[in-house]
């Protein structure tokens, strides 16, 4: 998922050609208070007329602490984004905040309860340790988001490019995720230059168990989605694996071994999840 | 004996020039030239009238040209290119006789055929000997390769050498020889080097640019053609150089080695071949700093006229032998035709150059171009002028798709099967007026302020004068 501040018409415009499989337009950070108006129209605007074929769109408002974050839904919310990330989400009480206020919004514009889905975004130290109880504070969040840089400033720490500032973070991030059964994603690499910084960045957020990464330039995207793609041999083994497991039940076998080593549900649920992926990204192997 | 003359009035008046006569410059030295401009104002205060110049291409520092047309020392322009300032003028009528564009080759094979003969040819050399051996690896204006300055060197009437380094005789390191030049002035300075050449050539960082290239990058590698001995041109546009970067790491990983690069070259060319990914460079013009030093320093970065690049006339020329080249528009139309001689308003702003002669030579030309550009939409149902036939064009480059020209459906087979995105030219045009709308059209006036003269010496267009 790649960054694209709310305020930059030619990046909008062509945000389904930069290799992202979806976007955030940003109404908070990238955008400086004066220019706010300015891109909330821009990206309303932008929703309203460009198809964004085959792309996820994810607004980033503004934080609770702000006077933007209503006037950010109010204008965003009709215009039926897949996703909602909220700033600084620190507690369940602030998604709850975030969610009513959608809600609302929802039933007034006849939309589907619960339609908008939230990301919430946890960038503070309260935030982090209360990872938990935000995952799982509404049925609306289907994913949480790390966010680095303002979490190490929260730290009083230095943000490095090796990330060992954030260990502690990441970790909790996708353990908090993964027990309320949402999805993880990792924090932007902020060196746009360092193609070897970016993939083992890439690698390490994948090898930690995050669904996937954001980045604030298409330069790295290539080696993000790389990174999180899954490779020939995990997906020629996770075929493997789903047709041993075919075949034992045509034969009534209960137990089921396939390179020497037997096959228990945790491997059958990720050689599930391998296909599943495969497919999505157009590498699947059809009905073999 | 020696060639030297004092100044530039007595090389004048030695070489005859006279009334109606054509003289002719090259444009190595680029935006920093002085030699145009100072010989043409000594010639005007010499009471010559009605001249016709050839030089190979004109830049914003050649404005005072315009003043000289005004005043009738000059009556006949022919040219390969020419930038917005004195473009602007031409389109707004400046000169009675059109103006004659050319292709690089084109302009090479004219003089050398005698279509288009010149009387005296001046030209700039960054170095030179009294005897008019000459080059422009060395010196402080050095410009590296001398390629449009090899057919007038060996074919017009007379030859006048202006230099700002005249160096012992014989120079060693030449690139054309005494045997061609007849006159040889010494001058403080020829040009600004700051002008001459870039320090640096960059990459875009432009997102969208870089998409495009990246895109650039797999259709050359899904075309067959990058496979050992393959040849290679770009230009120094941003998304092009970036385009060049992607290209070095693919041959770099797949460890293949290249046959030669070609065109004007930039330090990225000359990276590639540092790197192993050509056996040569065939240079006709050098865009930076590091491709002129490299043309001094490595014999494997070679030195060639215009004839050799890209000679329609000539037996062979490098073009004829390019796999791959990628080339840059401000329009193309659903037919393929590229406009690279106009902007939007249909002013002169730009020309061929090698555009045309790269085209029809190369295996796979490719244009990169946004769908739009200043809420402008880029591919159009006619170009305002065309400048290289779409039959010559094999790829369409944007970053919301590939369009392959229907002559080439093997192309678009072998694109697609690499899962590239191929869309029929239309559907862009489409897509781009989705998001701009329609312009309106510019209507053509009565005037034609040029005419576009393709590398086999026939016009395939003229440049009117909008309403």
């Amino acid at each position: 998922m790649l960054f694209l501040p709310g305020n930059t018409p030619n990046l909008i415009l062509n945000g389904d050609s930069l290799g992202a499989d979806a976007i955030i337009l940003d109404l908070e950070d990238a955008v400086a208070p004066d220019q706010k108006d300015a891109a909330r129209v821009l990206v309303r605007n932008a929703l309203k007329t460009l198809e964004f074929r085959g792309i996820e769109k994810i607004i980033r408002i503004n934080s609770l602490d702000t006077p933007y974050w209503k006037k950010d839904l109010d204008e965003m919310m009709p215009c039926r984004p897949e996703l909602i990330m909220t700033p600084k989400t620190s507690c369940a009480k602030d998604v709850l905040q975030f969610d009513a206020y959608m809600s609302e919004a929802e039933e007034r514009l006849g939309m589907e309860k619960n339609s908008v889905r939230l990301m919430p975004l946890i960038e503070t130290a309260l935030g982090i340790e209360n990872a938990y109880e935000i995952a799982s504070a509404s049925d609306r969040v289907v994913a949480i988001f790390l966010g680095a840089e303002d979490l190490s400033a929260d730290l009083r720490c230095e943000r490095t490019k090796e990330g060992k500032e954030i260990f502690y973070a990441r970790g909790r991030i996708v353990m908090a995720a993964r027990a309320a059964g949402k999805d993880a994603y990792d924090t932007p690499f902020t060196d746009v230059n360092d193609d070897e910084g970016i993939r083992a960045d890439a690698a390490l957020a994948k090898a930690l168990g995050f669904t996937g990464k954001a980045s604030i330039s298409p330069r790295h995207l290539d080696a993000i989605n790389e990174a999180f793609s899954p490779s020939e041999k995990e997906i020629d083994y996770a075929y493997e694996v789903i047709k041993a497991i075919r075949l034992a039940k045509e034969q009534g076998r209960g137990a089921v071994a396939l390179r020497g080593k037997m096959i228990d549900k945790p491997i059958v649920m990720r050689a599930e999840q391998t296909i599943r992926i495969a497919e999505a990204l157009g590498l699947g192997r059809g009905d073999e | 004996m020696s060639k030297l003359v004092k100044s530039l009035r007595e090389a004048i008046k030695l070489a005859g020039l006279k009334d109606g006569d054509r003289i002719s410059f090259h444009h190595h030295l680029r935006n920093g030239d002085y030699v145009l401009n100072m010989v043409m104002g000594e010639i005007a205060e010499m009471g010559i009238k009605d001249l016709s110049v050839n030089a190979s291409s004109l830049f914003d520092c050649h404005l005072q040209l315009a003043e000289h047309i005004k005043n009738g020392v000059v009556t006949e322009l022919l040219t390969n290119y020419m930038s917005s300032a004195l473009g602007g003028l031409v389109s707004g009528g400046l000169m009675e006789k059109p103006v004659q564009f050319r292709t690089h080759g084109g302009r090479a094979a004219d003089i050398v055929n005698g279509s288009t003969p010149i009387d005296v040819a001046f030209i700039a050399a960054p170095a030179a000997d009294e005897m008019g051996n000459f080059t422009g690896k060395l010196g402080k204006s050095a410009c590296g390769s001398l390629g449009y300055a090899f057919a007038d060197a060996m074919h017009a009437k007379k030859v006048v050498l202006v230099t700002d380094n005249l160096v012992p005789h014989p120079l060693a390191m030449r690139s054309i020889d005494e045997t061609y030049v007849d006159l040889v002035v010494e001058v403080p300075e020829i040009g600004n080097p700051a002008g001459i050449v870039s320090g640096t050539t960059r990459i875009t960082r432009d997102p969208v640019g870089l998409v495009m290239a990246q895109t650039a990058t797999k259709v050359i590698e899904a075309s067959g053609l990058l496979r050992d001995g393959f040849s290679f041109q770009t230009g120094a546009g941003g998304a092009s150089l970036a385009a060049a970067q992607f290209l070095k790491d693919i041959m770099l990983k797949k460890n293949i080695r290249g046959s030669f690069g070609c065109g004007g070259i930039t330090g990225y060319m000359v990276d590639m071949l540092n790197e192993g990914c050509f056996e040569s460079l065939i240079d006709v013009q050098c865009f930076d700093l590091k491709a002129v030093e490299s043309l001094r320093e490595n014999p494997l970065h070679t030195e060639v006229s215009a004839m050799m690049y890209a000679s329609p006339d000539a037996k062979s020329a490098a073009v004829d032998s390019l796999d791959v080249v990628i080339l840059g528009a401000t329009e193309i139309d659903t037919d393929f035709n590229v406009n690279v001689h106009t902007d939007s308003n249909g002013k002169i702003m730009g020309g061929s150059g090698g555009h045309s002669d790269t085209a029809a030579g190369a295996k796979l030309s490719m244009i990169i171009a946004p769908l739009s550009r200043a809420r402008l939409p880029i591919v159009k149902d006619r170009v305002f002028c065309i400048s290289t036939p779409g039959k010559t064009i094999d790829v369409l480059v944007t970053q919301k798709g590939v369009a392959v020209n229907p002559a080439r459906k093997e192309l678009a087979e072998r694109l697609k099967d690499a899962g590239i995105k191929v869309a029929d030219i239309h559907d862009l045009k489409a897509e781009a007026e989705k998001l701009c709308g329609v312009p309106a059209g510019l209507e053509k006036g009565e005037r034609e302020i040029a005419e576009i003269i393709y590398r086999d010496g026939s016009k395939i267009d003229s440049i009117y004068q909008v309403k």
